[in-house]
């Protein structure tokens, strides 16, 4: 067991140095000159270009500055962005905001989409299955954006229920109504899944068994069902976390929200290689260690589940 | 909670079963399922009852209602389904009885044994947890309590490590472990009847006895009443003392075990047991029956308390005589398959290493031979069977089929491809080896179309041929798969694997899917074919009965490895190897008294210490 864990550990090695040298690559690669965009209309003389381009290491060719990059990371030095505040501090003031935003996503989608999917699939194909299972495909065909501002609009502004907007000081409290627009895409996924998995162990051969036993429906459907039809759910509630904390910039700029999402968006946008790069091997961290987790948590739902070593 | 069963309590009442309360009393029992909104019958009108320490069997084909009449009384019907009639368990009524009334007697008054002991516990909790859950529910007692009350309960079903299994989850236990285990969480409450719905049909003929051997020590023990539901005339002489046996949901026959075997009234009943494999009696041109008891007695130097020594004696000589009798083995030209010390692995995968599956395997087939292959599940039998196909690599020795090496062959190469064509191959289900987008007819005539032997209208016509050769209507060949019955399937891909006129036929548990009757005639057309075609044949299947009434040749695997072979006779009525022994004791009959003697002939040998 504890060599599994190792093992998966020492594969986060190769992964982060791939997708660290494929992002810093993709923005190297960017068209324009970070540098000169800085400035806008007003172009400095040639050689503060040129020392700023030093300063950032511009000037060197691309294995050298990748090089350099992954020396100040192990060194713990993120160095600082194009606006000469340090990555570091910067990424300790966004990402609580986001972990923070993408939990109440989670637990919001997993609440609510398991114990809708288990009430539709023991209600497969009467009034309530129907309604929820057309319901969950609108969910899924409106884009993002669209969810996002009708429900700012309605529930924030002329409902008054929510804070329409964040703004600086994110707390559980303001960030709910952003955390169920960024949940209800995977809520939809979530409560389908979990309809489909409890139909599927409804008819089990277990939970005759269990109902032979003289177990009431209850206890039953909790012990025997909902338990089994877990498996698959978990699965994908550990893949999308990894889409919630980075895929929020959409939900971050309708609620305004200095998160990850917003902040990975603008350093694109001025081509903050370190910068970008910084966020993404933070994001594949914890999408490496969410699948662990996942892994792990599977075992412990499907004693059938064992890890070779 | 009563304390009256403790595992070394063997000194229960020792009277006649079959004198107790009457216990179950079902009165014009129908159930009815709800299919495009229309009620179609699944029982009619059934009356039966059972008393305390008796086992009434349930008796008949798939589709008969015998299971669902039995789980409608307890109310564990899907709800399309529709029961009427009544009822009562020691004179208490239980259909239309409260939902919390069932609950009261689910588990506690009437336990229930399923068929596929794999799935009908849950994956994800041990054992002793899933027997203290029904433990606790129907018992005021602590959690210790009820593990010890569940520990004695594994120790009741003669569990080897009862502490061990109480730990495990249900896949860490083999199939008669888990079975044992379900039996164990079936009476944990002292039920007062217990319905066990086909307890044996999953497992290997060896588990399966010593599971029925189980039963009937419980039977004695506990006192309390049994149903049992099986589609298997060996297990109902085995343990039955009254059958009752079913056809489209209604009681054609009732009687004593005693009258329905030796005297059937019905004529559904007469054809039933005339279909049911007799191991001994297979091939009558073979050489007369085999008394497969005597010659196992003969084998084992056994005497039985149950047969006059004399009587044995004189059975004993009959078979050694027959034995003599028996027409040598005349092998004629070249031999079709022939493995010589051949290893079979199953190649690694990932990091899950190579396996082997067979090794030192010998094996002759010659023109027009028909060799049963026989084994347990994980004996190998279906691997050589693959290989012989080309379908796994083989690891050591040499295979040669229709005379080519095929031990070096590449995988999907030309070598194999030619091969292939001289072999024909007849899966185990034949719903799942059927592609169920084409048509029958193109199912059928697909290999010769491949191998470029024919199309157009050659093609048609050579299809038209094998659906005559199977007995089916040319009208067939448009049909598809779901529209045929298994029987009718199995057909189909028998003329498939005709279809290219094979030398070697392999046949992989062909019929071990069907019902009985079915089986008996898709054995007979097999045996027809073969004798008008005389391809060499493999035939692999768990069931000795089956094998009895078409091979020439027997081999027994175990473990990977070919125990004993020889011809039919030399299996049957000279068995050498204590595996062999095992496996011939362990078949149950379809008669009582013959199963009777069997039984102590098997108590003989396992206890003579053969493992």
């Amino acid at each position: 067991m504890i060599q599994y864990i190792l093992r998966r550990l020492l594969q986060i090695i190769p992964v982060f140095i791939g997708t660290t040298l494929l992002v810093y690559f993709m923005v190297f690669a960017l068209p324009g000159d970070p540098i000169r965009a800085l400035f806008g209309d007003r172009p400095p003389s040639e050689a503060v270009i040129a020392q700023l381009r030093q300063q950032y290491n511009l000037d060197q060719p691309f294995w050298v500055q990748y090089g350099l990059f992954l020396k100040n990371l192990f060194t713990f030095n993120l160095g600082v962005d194009f606006t000469g505040q340090p990555i570091a501090a910067s990424l300790g003031r966004i990402f609580p905001v986001t972990v923070m935003l993408a939990v109440e996503a989670l637990i919001i989608q997993t609440v609510f989409g398991v114990t809708f999917g288990l009430i539709a699939g023991l209600r497969k194909g009467k009034f309530f299955d129907a309604t929820v299972l057309v319901a969950s495909l609108v969910v899924i065909a409106i884009p993002t954006f669209v969810l996002g501002f009708v429900l700012q609009l309605l529930i924030g502004v002329q409902l008054g229920w929510a804070k329409p907007t964040v703004g600086a000081n994110a707390d559980w409290g303001n960030l709910i109504l952003p955390a169920t627009v960024l949940g209800l895409v995977s809520f939809a996924y979530v409560l389908r899944l979990t309809r489909a998995s409890v139909v599927e162990n409804m008819n089990a051969d277990y939970v005759r068994t269990a109902t032979a036993k003289g177990l009431s429906r209850p206890r039953v459907v909790v012990t025997h069902i909902l338990r089994n039809s877990m498996i698959p759910v978990i699965t994908y509630l550990g893949a999308s976390l990894g889409g919630l904390m980075g895929g929020a910039i959409v939900t971050e700029s309708i609620f305004n929200v200095p998160g990850v999402g917003q902040k990975l968006f603008q350093a694109v946008i001025r081509s903050e290689g370190p910068t970008v790069v910084a966020i993404v091997s933070v994001l594949v961290l914890v999408f490496v260690i969410a699948n662990l987790l996942v892994d792990l948590l599977y075992a412990w739902l499907d004693p059938r589940i064992r890890y070779e070593n | 909670m009563t304390d009256n069963i403790t595992p070394n309590q063997d000194t229960a009442p020792a009277q006649e079963p079959a004198k107790g309360a009457v216990v179950l009393e079902v009165r014009d029992l129908s159930v009815d399922f709800g299919v495009d909104k229309k009620w179609v019958p699944a029982a009619i009108g059934l009356n039966y009852q059972v008393r305390a320490g008796e086992v009434l069997a349930i008796v008949g084909e798939s589709g008969s209602g015998k299971s669902a009449s039995s789980m409608a009384l307890l109310g564990l019907l899907p709800s399309n389904s529709r029961v009427s009639g009544s009822v009562r368990l020691s004179g208490k009524e239980l259909l239309g009885a409260s939902a919390a009334n069932i609950r009261e007697v689910r588990g506690k008054d009437v336990a229930v044994i399923f068929q596929e002991p794999m799935t009908a516990l849950n994956p994800v909790y041990t054992v002793g947890a899933q027997i203290v859950e029904t433990v606790r529910l129907h018992n005021e007692v602590s959690p210790e309590q009820a593990k010890e009350r569940a520990l004695r309960m594994l120790e009741l079903v003669e569990l080897p490590d009862p502490e061990k299994a109480f730990k495990s989850y249900p896949h860490q236990l083999s199939g008669g472990q888990r079975q044992r285990a379900m039996i164990a969480q079936s009476l944990s409450c002292d039920p007062k009847l217990l319905i066990a719905d086909e307890p044996t049909t999953a497992l290997d003929v060896t588990v399966q006895a010593e599971i029925l051997d189980l039963m009937r020590n419980l039977r004695n023990k506990l006192d309390s009443a049994i149903v049992l539901i099986t589609h298997d005339m060996g297990v109902v002489a085995d343990l039955a003392d009254r059958i009752a046996v079913m056809r489209r949901g209604i009681i054609v026959e009732t009687g004593t075990a005693e009258q329905v075997f030796r005297n059937p009234r019905h004529e559904y009943t007469q054809a039933l047991l005339a279909a049911v494999p007799h191991l001994g009696q297979g091939g009558a041109e073979h050489g007369e029956e085999v008394d497969v008891t005597a010659a196992l007695a003969a084998a084992t130097h056994a005497e039985l308390d149950s047969v006059d020594h004399e009587e044995l004696v004189r059975r004993e000589r009959e078979n050694a005589a027959a034995l003599a009798a028996a027409a040598a083995e005349r092998p004629q030209g070249e031999p079709v398959l022939e493995l010589t010390d051949v290893a079979i692995e199953y190649p690694k995968q990932g990091r899950v290493p190579a396996f082997r599956a067979v090794e030192g395997a010998n094996l002759v087939i010659y023109p027009g031979q028909v060799v049963g292959l026989v084994g347990e599940s994980g004996s190998g039998k279906t691997t050589i069977g693959r290989a012989a196909v080309g379908l796994l690599p083989v690891a050591a020795g040499t295979m040669r089929v229709v005379g080519q090496d095929i031990s070096a062959a590449k995988k999907n190469g030309k070598q194999l491809h030619h091969v292939r064509r001289h072999i024909g191959m007849v899966f185990q289900d034949p719903s799942s080896s059927l592609n169920p987008r084409l048509p029958i007819g193109e199912s059928i005539g697909e290999p010769m179309f491949l191998a470029g032997e024919a199309k157009g209208s050659g093609l048609q016509k050579r299809i038209e041929a094998l659906l005559d050769q199977v007995e089916l209507p040319r009208s067939y060949r448009n049909r598809y798969p779901h529209e045929l019955s298994g029987g009718q399937k199995q057909r189909v891909g028998i003329a498939r694997a005709l279809s290219l006129k094979p030398k070697l036929m392999v046949a992989d548990e062909p019929t071990s899917a069907l019902d009985v009757s079915v089986q008996a005639k898709v054995l007979e057309l097999f045996q027809n074919l073969q004798k008008d075609l005389g391809f060499a044949c493999l035939f692999v299947t768990h069931d000795l009965a089956v094998v009895d009434v078409l091979a020439d040749r027997i081999c027994v695997m175990q473990r990977g490895r070919i125990v004993e072979q020889g011809t039919r006779d030399q299996i049957l009525r000279n068995p050498q190897e204590p595996y062999t022994q095992r496996l011939l004791a362990a078949v149950p009959l379809p008669d009582p008294e013959k199963q009777r003697e069997r039984r102590e002939l098997r108590a003989q040998l396992l206890a003579s210490g053969v493992e």
